[in-house]
């Protein structure tokens, strides 16, 4: 191979430099997040695996409907009424931001940019 | 053919070097702003678009200039702006790069920009503006690159760009009368909503789109040993003249409109530029001495462009084009946008005064164009060296 | 290059264009044009009993169509009759919506406010006014018009104008190039030059309605959120049964807004420009 002398030790190196998030923390992927669930409630507007999975969508689905359409009905989960609001109808659950929303999103590296805008509630502690 | 910008004198990378200090002093101005917000500039609730937009909107019609050299070679087929047609396309994707730089400067939300193409908006002339303005990138980078690799090899351009190089005229008018569009049809604007601010556009940027070329071909002259010809020259320099004289034809009817039927509407934003504006008690005049300095400077290159000497003298055509260039620049990147939000909906007046910050991010996007128009340039004068050798 | 290996990359490029483009081809027919239809139905057909509820009452809302048109009458009188009750009116809409407060003119923020009138009625006369006029400022605000330049300007359709006429904001999508600022004839318009939130008190904010973020714009919104509650706008509250403010229905020809408009003789601003606004004055 032409300049091999060059091309090999390249070559591992960016091995190395590509798979360092695999091999610097000994493949430990770190603690699965445990959110804080709310206590004095067991369902969700959805089934708990759908939620997890599909909570952007439904905000983003409920943020077109209640602005653009104007659609700003209750709608029923198991006989409870609900709104189509974050402020208003998630956090009033799930009470704290940093103990439910940040666990998960801080582990994943996501920031979503609600809160620059929706009011998180007031942490207790 | 990029292999040609990579050798050069030690000028050509000096100048790339100074024009590089300006870019990397303006990306950390942007990210300031990026960080603080759009309050880091001057603009206000009363003055909501400044130097960025004002700088957008005259270099759309630098970019549309291009089309006076494309016109008359491709459809008239007057043979002598065949050197300089590649010229005017390039200095059209770099003008246009510079038009982009600036909007993305100016946005709240930058990384939303693509909400434009995702949620078309017809009805909106931003919208438009956003695809003819990209389209007429597109067509100039595949009709510069494709004719001059064609030149180089010294054969005859593939038939299929032809039909790149006919659309890209109305292209060429189309973005500045879709710029002027998005001021001329405003409700709350008196001193916008005419129908000559298009022609007006349309003349100006015909003025100063060939004067800039007109300028750059006697630095390549001197620099760089090409020359774009006597006949192309004076050919160019008749074109700035008359485009010159229809925008202050335009002009002078915009001040009889506005005086001769005496209505305040129409007076008020052509006196705050000119006169200044008295108004509960204080004077509003700070764009005062850049109108008047776009009279003078365009009169004086007007003058040197018309006075057969002056015009025959490589220094002075390149003066005389520089002052044209830069009186152009002061009537629609100074008079023209910022007049307009003088005075507000409500009649108060609010002075702008760009901050530091904004300025060095405005010197920095046209760092980055003249940047990309060195290098492109160089291509070009490369490519017509090997071709002459 | 020989022939048939540049047929050969013509023909891959355009598979390959037309495999990137058919799954958003075939997503556009199958689940109609309408994006949010299309994830209303995505969700729907995957969802459980509460995404289908919320995506079929998303439906039949959407296609309903209320037919009002909301409008609001001010009457200057009554406001220089009560000097301090349009410094009310500012303070609850203001305070309601979160509205921040930053005292340099260059940035302000302000859904409504009070301007003299000369300022708020460029059209009209101003010879030789009468003294009441003269020295009352005049409550001005976004006029919800009907014909609103500002929504025809956007480029991303982030202003609109909802069934029942408030001229709306979607705050996701506003890109912040300010061309509704320069649109609207009335100046009613602020921008978020910087965070909002360095102009509240974040202890005292109105925690059932969020803040706005930088770089976007903003105006008053007649309230929507109120108004979907079955409340009055907050400004209109704030002047309680002086009968300062009046809001209703203006194509409900009983409602009272109608009758007002009837029996007194009202102006409004810059009418020859045809934006058709849905606020009106009492002078």
């Amino acid at each position: 191979m032409y300049d091999s002398g060059k091309i090999i030790p390249g070559l591992i190196i960016f091995v190395l430099i590509i798979t360092f998030p695999i091999w610097y923390n000994h493949g430990d992927a770190g603690e699965v997040p445990k959110p804080e669930l709310p206590k004095d409630s067991k369902q969700c507007v959805q089934p708990a695996a759908e939620i997890r999975a599909k909570h952007m969508q439904l905000l983003n689905q409920w943020r077109d409907e209640v602005i653009r359409d104007d659609d700003r009905a209750y709608f029923e989960v198991d006989g409870r009424m609900f709104q189509k609001t974050l402020q208003n109808t998630c956090m009033e659950c799930h009470k704290s931001k940093v103990k439910f929303c940040d666990t998960c999103h801080v582990y994943t590296a996501v920031s979503p940019y609600c809160w620059d805008c929706h009011l998180a509630p007031v942490e207790t502690e | 053919m990029f292999e040609k910008a990579l050798k050069g004198n030690n000028y050509y990378w000096m100048w790339l070097a100074f024009l590089g200090a300006f870019m990397a002093i303006g990306a950390i101005c942007y990210v300031r702003q990026y960080l603080y917000g759009l309050g880091l500039t001057g603009m206000s609730r009363d003055v909501s678009w400044g130097l960025y937009i004002s700088n957008f909107t005259f270099l759309v019609g630098v970019a549309a200039g291009g089309v006076m050299l494309v016109l008359p070679y491709y459809i008239h087929n007057y043979k002598a702006f065949g050197k300089i047609t590649i010229l005017g396309e390039f200095l059209a994707i770099a003008s246009i790069l510079m038009c982009l730089m600036f909007i993305v400067a100016d946005l709240g939300q930058p990384l939303r920009m693509l909400n434009v193409v995702f949620f078309p908006t017809p009805n909106s002339m931003l919208f438009w503006d956003m695809i003819v303005l990209n389209g007429y990138l597109l067509l100039n980078i595949i009709c510069g690159w494709v004719i001059l690799t064609a030149e180089r090899k010294q054969v005859k351009p593939p038939k299929w760009v032809y039909f790149f190089v006919y659309i890209s005229i109305p292209f060429a008018i189309s973005i500045h009368t879709v710029t002027a569009m998005l001021y001329c049809g405003l409700p709350g604007r008196h001193f916008w909503l005419s129908a000559i601010i298009a022609p007006r556009f349309l003349a100006s940027a015909f003025a100063a789109g060939p004067a800039l070329i007109i300028l750059v071909s006697r630095i390549l002259k001197k620099v760089a040993n090409f020359d774009a010809g006597r006949e192309a020259t004076d050919k160019m320099v008749t074109i700035v003249i008359y485009a010159a004289i229809i925008n202050a034809f335009f002009l002078m009817l915009e001040f009889f409109v506005g005086f001769y039927s005496d209505i305040p509407g129409h007076q008020h934003t052509l006196l705050y530029l000119f006169t200044g504006l008295e108004h509960g008690g204080h004077v509003y005049n700070n764009l005062v001495p850049f109108s008047w300095g776009f009279v003078v400077l365009t009169t004086i290159g007007f003058a040197l462009l018309c006075i057969p000497y002056t015009r025959r003298n490589d220094l002075w055509l390149a003066v005389g084009s520089a002052s044209l260039f830069i009186g152009l620049w002061l009537d629609k990147g100074i008079g023209f946008v910022l007049g307009g939000f003088v005075p507000s909906p409500l009649e108060e007046i609010t002075e702008y005064y760009p901050t530091l910050n904004e300025i060095m991010i405005t010197i920095a996007v046209w760092a980055t164009g003249f940047f990309v128009l060195t290098i492109l340039y160089k291509v070009a004068v490369g490519v017509e060296h090997e071709v002459e050798a | 290059m020989d022939k048939k290996r540049r047929e050969f990359l013509k023909i891959a490029g355009i598979s390959t264009l037309a495999g990137l483009g058919a799954p958003a081809v075939f997503d556009r027919l199958v689940s109609g044009s309408h994006p949010v239809q299309a994830r209303a139905s995505a969700t729907g057909a995957q969802g459980g009993a509460g995404g289908q509820q919320a995506a079929a009452a998303g439906h039949s809302q959407a296609a309903a169509g209320t037919g009002k048109r909301y409008g609001m009458v001010i009457d200057v009188r009554k406001f220089n009759q009560y000097p301090e009750l349009a410094k009310e009116c500012v303070r609850a809409c203001h305070t309601v919506h979160n509205v921040p407060h930053f005292p340099d003119r260059k940035e302000e923020i302000k859904w409504i406010w009070q301007t003299p009138y000369t300022n708020a009625f460029t059209e009209h006369s101003h010879y030789y006014r009468d003294e009441e006029l003269e020295q009352n400022p005049v409550l001005v605000l976004c006029n919800h018009c009907d014909n609103p330049p500002c929504v025809r300007v956007c480029p991303t359709k982030a202003t609109f104008r909802n069934e029942d006429g408030i001229v709306e904001m979607d705050y996701h999508r506003c890109i912040g190039c300010r061309f509704c600022m320069a649109g609207c004839p009335y100046g009613a318009r602020s921008f978020n030059w910087r965070d909002p939130r360095q102009g509240l008190d974040m202890n005292n904010l109105n925690r059932q309605f969020p803040t706005r973020m930088r770089g976007v714009v903003e105006k008053c919104n007649f309230c929507v959120e109120r108004l979907g509650r079955g409340q009055i706008p907050a400004c209109v509250e704030a002047t309680g049964n002086t009968g300062a403010m009046y809001f209703g229905d203006l194509n409900d020809a009983d409602s009272e807004i109608r009758r007002v408009l009837k029996e007194n003789f009202t102006i409004q601003r810059k009418p020859s420009l045809g934006t058709l606004p849905s606020v009106f004055f009492i002078i």
